[in-house]
């Protein structure tokens, strides 16, 4: 089915128009929708999945029209040959301004492409270059063997085989390794980067991959229109792109096409409609817009298409004969791996930790108890690099890790769960468990778009269900990650984190939230992967888990090791009974 | 470029950047208090002064039908939400909020407007015909969506503005208006001439910022509106109304947005869709300052005015261009002191 729609697609893109009584009428406007709806898929990359909202697309739309004006006018080049350059002077251009805006978070971005927006209009609208606000005409049409392509009819088929190839594409790079990255954006940049996503690389991609769909759609438009101007390309314009993805469903594909439909024709039947009702001057549509907007907000913020269709998340088919993926040398059983030492941390005038000291070796489990507030969360936040410590060192196999970003700290092979899953809501549980083998796959973007990937993949996925597999959730593999029960949650973590082949594995209260009979399978998980020689911290307030699981614990209270030893030691330590039940007297 | 110039510029910046300062001071209001990126605070400014400039000439400004309309709108929005808790004494304030006053307003305006009151009364009844809407605005279109995401409320302000630029054109018409000034005289200092209407927005922008700094700093209202800012759950949880400290800071950035269109429409020719623009470079101080810290904001904005004035003496085309582009090396500083890895709220 998924591979096969394409086909009748592209038959209906030659057909369609010339179907006895479809008014060209209704063709022009299908035309307008298929450029939209180009835009408007990269919008759905970048808003709807990657979460950077883009006030300035229309930009990069204008990038790509007047490239191919100016080329094809001045210099007489086959618009043909134009379009690879609009193309690579938008994606220079996304690369540029995302450099600078890239960086920044949710709304200051949106504010910022919004800056771009206003500032680029009034460059096209004020520059000679670009014609000023008369803009550039006589822009030859397409040519096909010689018939040049003036007739919508024939346009038609252009722009919709465009938008047939642009969801294609589209949906070729969710499926991939790259796809994957920009997906869990969605789940926390941390939790992206502590399995070795590179978090600005992947907005990156998303950013000028849609900004290329963006200059294909302006391509098309000024080769059917003949003649640009700056006012499509301005902020006005950018918003209505924005729009057409939030109405449709920014989250998915389909409700790009949707959105750009319902805008579109809506927009048009206003403007016919509007002023007859009034009777008067004034731009009604805008108004009705900007209502419908906040309605559609309050109403479905999820968009149009969630309502229409049941979202299936795509099954993935895994293929256990495929090649395992390469294993790292397991260090020999009792080799120091994570070493801390005089460990500090404060926040102003509290101290949250105060000279920790210990150290975790191949093939052990040490478990780090203490009371709440013990600063148990602090010292794991400063062992995984999202917190930098004050004073002290945290060595890994003999080389320092302070200072280090997630991404570096998970491709020496040290892997985490967290005290608050951080699962992609929209990703099913083994896309998620794969992303935990992100630093064991290479295929590039390209790769994905153009389905090279596809036996890396299937090494990924079988690696994926083999560790789901493993902690005993291989039935829920298709189902979307947060419809499993919060403990099952913390498990699929786990999975995802066994993925990264980890040497070292950091575990934050994994048992919170399981069931007995849980509980006693995640021992054995764990005991199972002390045989193998991975070096495992836990945080956990269950006792009777840590007590019988780990070789050693160690004991915080108020910032400071209360005590240290194996489980039965720190048991009957006084310090330790105080800390916990108050003291006797 | 002599020293004349030099000073016409800068004070020009100065009085462009104080009508930008108060934009930002109340964007950063509305954005701390209700997470709202209050693209529509241009409007207000449009709408204040085209409104100020059409009781100046003596009319009934076209603005006082659509304050009855929101006022209905902002009724109904709000009967519905409430409609299981609605209490005789809610429902009764609601509608002496929501239609009594709007009713209350036009008539008075349609009572003093044909009499010409001088320009004081003008401006007076001008804010009290504008700022009004603000927090119908709120009730209508964002109080709903309170707990939705900054994005889904950015892209809510944006549609607001849409409507609302709309609605400007239908009920201000397109032609633009300037009106006359609080003061129309004019000192010299050596060199340099200075109007009255600019010592007007000066000293006006000032006292705001410090009757703003004394409501956040000593007053009930002002600490329960820093407290919602700093956690909304947190503020419910001690019994603050968070939803009343969304209409109080729509509120302040409605009249704040309304005095700024008083204050300009006698200095520039101000039409229907003016304020976007406005509005736009309070925002490019707003975000330069950080959305955060109100001295910031206020700096920025006079900066913004200054680069303003400077740019559009020596590349007038570009005058917006260079504007808006200020913002980038701001920006490319705040992501290189950012961390490398930086969690979404």
């Amino acid at each position: 089915m998924r591979v096969l729609w394409p086909l009748p697609a592209l038959a209906l893109c030659v057909v369609l128009p010339w179907v006895p009584g479809v008014p060209v009428f209704w063709v022009t406007l299908l035309n307008y929708i298929g450029i939209s709806a180009i835009v408007v898929i990269g919008l759905v990359v970048l808003t709807g999945i990657g979460g950077m909202t883009s006030f300035g697309q229309a930009s990069f739309v204008g990038f790509g029209a007047y490239t191919t004006a100016i080329l094809s006018t001045q210099y007489a080049v086959s618009p043909w040959l134009a379009l690879a350059a609009a193309i690579a002077v938008s994606a220079v251009a996304a690369l540029l301004i995302g450099a600078i805006t890239l960086r920044l978070s949710g709304h200051y971005l949106a504010l910022g492409t919004l800056a771009w927006g206003v500032s680029l209009y009034y460059t096209f609208a004020n520059l000679d270059f670009f014609g000023r606000n008369d803009g550039i005409s006589r822009i030859p049409p397409l040519d096909v063997f010689g018939t040049k392509l003036i007739d919508g009819r024939l346009y038609f088929t252009v722009i919709w085989v465009g938008v047939v190839l642009a969801c294609l594409a589209t949906g070729n790079l969710l499926d991939s390794r790259a796809g994957r990255a920009i997906r869990a954006l969605r789940g926390g940049a941390l939790a992206a980067a502590s399995f070795g996503v590179d978090t600005l690389r992947a907005r990156m991609l998303a950013f000028v991959y849609a900004a290329m769909l963006a200059a294909f759609a302006g391509w098309l438009y000024a080769h059917m229109q003949r003649s640009v101007n700056p006012t499509p390309f301005g902020l006005n314009a950018s918003i209505e792109y924005l729009f057409m993805a939030v109405v449709g469903g920014a989250a998915h594909v389909p409700g790009a096409l949707l959105g750009a439909g319902l805008v579109t024709i809506v927009n048009d039947r206003l403007q016919d409609i509007l002023p007859k009702l009034f009777g008067a001057q004034g731009s009604f549509e805008t108004i009705v817009f900007g209502a419908i907007l906040v309605a559609v907000l309050q109403a479905a913020p999820e968009g149009v298409w969630p309502h229409l269709a049941r979202i299936r998340l795509q099954r993935h088919r895994v293929r256990p004969d495929a090649p395992p993926l390469p294993v790292r040398a397991p260090a020999p059983r009792g080799t120091p791996i994570l070493e801390v030492a005089g460990l500090h941390k404060t926040f102003g005038g509290l101290t949250a930790v105060n000279n920790i000291a210990f150290s975790v070796a191949a093939g052990e489990i040490v478990g780090l108890i203490g009371p709440n507030g013990a600063g148990k969360s602090t010292t794991f936040n400063l062992l995984t690099g999202v917190t930098a410590p004050s004073a002290g060192s945290v060595r890994f196999a003999g080389q320092p890790l302070i200072g280090l970003p997630a991404r570096t700290i998970a491709r020496l092979g040290i892997a985490r769960t967290f005290q608050h899953v951080k699962l992609v809501a929209s990703m099913s549980v083994i896309e998620n468990v794969a992303i935990g083998a992100h630093l064991r796959g290479h295929a590039s973007a390209l790769d994905g778009l153009l389905r090279l990937d596809r036996a890396e993949e299937a090494r990924l996925f079988a690696e994926a269900a083999r560790q789901l597999a493993r902690v005993g959730l291989a039935d829920a593999a298709d189902r979307p990650a947060t419809s499993l029960a919060l403990g099952q949650q913390r498990i699929v973590e786990i999975a995802r984190a066994l993925c990264l082949d980890p040497v070292l594995l950091l575990l934050d209260e994994p048992a919170a939230g399981l069931r007995h009979n849980e509980k006693a399978e995640l021992a054995t998980l764990l005991r199972r992967l002390r045989e193998e020689g991975v070096a495992i911290l836990l945080v956990e307030h269950d006792m009777d888990f840590v007590m019988n699981l780990t070789d050693r614990l160690v004991v915080m209270d108020f910032g400071t090791k209360l005590a240290e030893g194996p489980a039965e030691t720190v048991r009957n330590d006084p310090a330790v009974i105080e800390a916990y039940l108050g003291s006797v007297a | 470029m002599d020293a004349t110039i030099l000073l016409i510029l800068v004070q020009d910046g100065v009085v462009n950047g104080a009508i930008y300062a108060l934009l930002a001071l109340s964007l950063v209001l509305v954005f701390a208090v209700t997470r709202v990126i209050f693209i529509p605070q241009g409007e207000f400014v449009a709408y204040g002064a085209l409104t100020y400039a059409a009781l100046d000439t003596g009319q009934l400004p076209g603005s006082v039908w659509l304050l009855c309309g929101l006022g209905l709108a902002a009724c109904v929005c709000g009967l519905w939400q409430q409609r299981r808790t609605l209490t005789a004494g809610a429902t009764t304030r609601l509608v002496l909020q929501t239609v009594v006053l709007p009713a209350a307003i036009t008539a008075l305006a349609a009572f003093v407007a044909p009499r010409k009151p001088g320009v004081l009364i003008e401006a007076l009844l001008a804010l009290a015909i504008v700022t009004p809407m603000a927090p119908y605005l709120y009730r209508v279109a964002f109080q709903a969506l309170a707990e939705a995401s900054v994005l889904v409320l950015l892209i809510a302000a944006v549609g607001v503005h849409l409507a609302m630029v709309g609605l400007g054109l239908v009920f201000f018409g397109p032609e633009g208006s300037r009106a006359t000034g609080f003061s129309d005289a004019v000192l010299s200092f050596g060199a340099l001439t200075v109007q009255g209407q600019a010592l007007w927005i000066v000293g006006l922008t000032v006292v705001l910022m410090g009757a703003l700094y004394g409501f956040f700093e000593f007053t009930l209202f002002g600490k329960a509106l820093r407290a919602t800012a700093v956690n909304r759950l947190g503020a419910r949880l001690v019994g603050i109304a968070t939803a009343q400290s969304g209409v109080i800071a729509f509120t302040l950035a409605g009249a704040i947005g309304a005095l700024s269109g008083v204050l300009i429409a006698p200095l520039t020719t101000v039409y229907y869709d003016t304020g976007f623009l406005v509005g736009l470079k309070g925002f490019t101080a707003a975000i330069i300052g950080g959305l955060a810290s109100y001295p910031a904001a206020a700096l920025a904005a006079i900066l913004v005015g200054i680069v303003e004035s400077f740019s559009s003496f020596w590349a007038s085309a570009f005058k917006e261009v260079i504007v808006f582009t200020v913002i980038i090396p701001v920006l490319l500083w705040r992501s290189l002191r950012s961390t490398a890895v930086e969690e979404d709220e």
